[in-house]
């Protein structure tokens, strides 16, 4: 865990886990220090920019932010080791409430080259691909568009060999161990598995971003 | 309004851009070379974050519907204004059905053209800019493309006759705040930087500019995990060239970033052409 200067008006703070730039992203956002203008968690990492900040003393505020998250993090994991059956009920309750559901067709163009590189059948990727829950790791490539992690190992496919010159807004699709939905017509080398109704991106919406950072996914099929 | 005649080989809208929106995937974008735009916008009396137009290599011609006052800054160009040679860096007017014709750039890329009331095109997430990347904001300017003048809020004075700008060189020291992963790369990789010079390619445009001259080999392979990007931050792809960002950067990435280009250096480097060279000088970070 270690604070980097990204030059001279931003810090890269290194969580050493999703979960951790998570928490620590929410942290400063419910209580964002001075001058600062953007919170940009990354997989492992959390970007802070703030020109108009002294960097010493924001380093020493994330520095305390850091170890409170790291801390909690692992206090968390033993008290979830004692944890009660009501204590669990809860947190499913909870849980459940904090989903965002996207009802998919699953429909989309590369189902079938899905299945032939996964050895499934169509039918048992929908399967999967509906059965996982999802936390938008980060967001990036456009505005809106939301790495999905979670995606079960069995479906991780390499992305196009040649990118489509545009995928419509709205396509599920899955590379890697990602999976997505384009928030708006794009270039893309994802391949598609369906499409949803749901808007993901409306700059006339506030926020703009249906899927912002930390935020749980399930997909209906 | 202002009717675009002619918008050179590209123009777009452009203000301070759309801070605040980068964990949604929404780059910066804004001037590229921002303290040109900012100077335009103090000769008209308007604030500093006013809309004005970027060109890019000159060659516009505009048609005014209003009367107004303008003023150009950045990449100096030669100026008619309504068949009168007119000056940069100056507050010009320009009667109702005058034109003026933007030359070619002596020197730099980027020309700024602000009018006294701004730019009012239609904000999207509190900005006017036109993003190339993500293509929020207006589109790029075209023959016929007519742009209304106000919103930039209440305008001050004119009190300056006219205002000096540095030189744009063609070959500017750099300076680079190492990291945040230097240690990516091989030792002699920072020497190599510092040797220089590199070169302008001619991939550039207002997401980065790529540089030619000696590869930067990586200590390690692979990619860094997606991690959020910063203005005027030094990407290396694999192949080792260098790639400055600007305004319209992508806002996380999985190449390493060797080094940050400072912010009072970044407009110079908005500034460089194909062919042009610079310098990188690694800096301190400076406590501010």
């Amino acid at each position: 865990m270690t604070i980097r200067r990204a030059g001279e008006h931003a810090l890269l703070v290194e969580t050493g886990s999703l979960e951790a730039a998570h928490r620590l992203d929410a942290l400063l956002r419910a209580d964002r220090p001075e001058h600062v203008e953007e919170i940009v968690p990354g997989q492992e990492t959390v970007l802070v920019v703030a020109p108009d900040a002294d960097q010493g003393r924001l380093e020493s505020r994330l520095a305390g932010l850091l170890a409170s998250v790291t801390d909690a993090g692992a206090a968390r994991d033993e008290a979830g080791a004692a944890r009660d059956e009501a204590g669990a009920a809860r947190d499913e309750a909870g849980a459940a409430a904090g989903v965002v559901e996207i009802p998919v067709v699953y429909d989309g163009d590369d189902l079938d080259s899905v299945a032939a590189l996964t050895g499934l059948t169509v039918a048992e990727v929908i399967a999967l691909h509906a059965g996982s829950e999802f936390v938008v790791g980060w967001l990036g490539f456009a505005p809106g568009f939301a790495y999905l992690i979670g995606l079960d190992p069995r479906l991780h496919v390499p992305r196009l060999d040649a990118p489509r010159t545009s995928v419509p807004p709205g396509s599920v699709a899955i590379a890697g161990p990602y999976s997505a939905v384009y928030p708006s017509a794009s270039p893309g080398g994802w391949r598609l598995l369906g499409r949803t109704d749901v808007r993901v991106w409306d700059v006339s919406a506030d926020p703009p971003a249906k899927l912002p950072p930390g935020t749980r996914v399930r997909f209906l099929p | 309004m202002i009717e675009i005649v002619s918008p050179g080989p590209y123009a777009t809208v452009q203000d301070l851009g759309r801070p605040g929106y980068a964990h949604l995937g929404v780059p910066r974008s804004g001037a590229a070379d921002a303290p040109s735009l900012r100077l335009a916008n103090r000769l008209v009396g308007n604030p500093e974050s006013a809309a004005g137009i970027e060109l890019t290599f000159g060659g516009a011609v505009l048609r005014f519907g209003d009367n107004a006052w303008i003023a150009l800054t950045g990449a100096p160009c030669p100026l008619d204004a309504d068949r009168r040679p007119t000056g940069m860096c100056a507050p010009v007017w320009i009667p109702q059905g005058g034109t003026l014709r933007v030359g070619t750039p002596r020197e730099g890329l980027r020309t700024y053209v602000a009018v006294r009331g701004g730019i009012g095109v239609e904000p999207v997430l509190g900005s006017r800019s036109t993003d190339s990347l993500s293509g929020l904001g207006p589109p790029p300017l075209r023959p016929g493309t007519v742009l209304p003048v106000g919103g930039a809020g209440p305008s001050a004075a004119i009190r300056v006759d006219s205002a000096v700008q540095g030189p744009f060189s063609s070959c500017p020291p750099v300076r680079i705040v190492l990291g945040p992963r230097a240690d990516w790369f091989a030792p002699d990789a920072v020497a190599a930087l510092r040797a220089g010079p590199y070169e302008v390619a001619t991939e550039i445009n207002r997401v980065g500019v790529r540089l030619r001259g000696a590869a930067l080999e990586r200590a390690r392979g692979g990619e860094i995990p997606s991690e959020g990007m910063t203005l005027g931050a030094v990407q290396v792809p694999p192949d080792g060239r260098p790639i400055v960002f600007l305004a319209d950067h992508p806002t996380t990435g999985g190449y390493p970033v060797i080094g940050v280009v400072t912010a009072r250096d970044l407009p110079l480097v908005a500034q460089l052409r194909p062919g042009d060279r610079l310098w990188f000088r690694p800096v301190p970070g400076v406590r501010t």
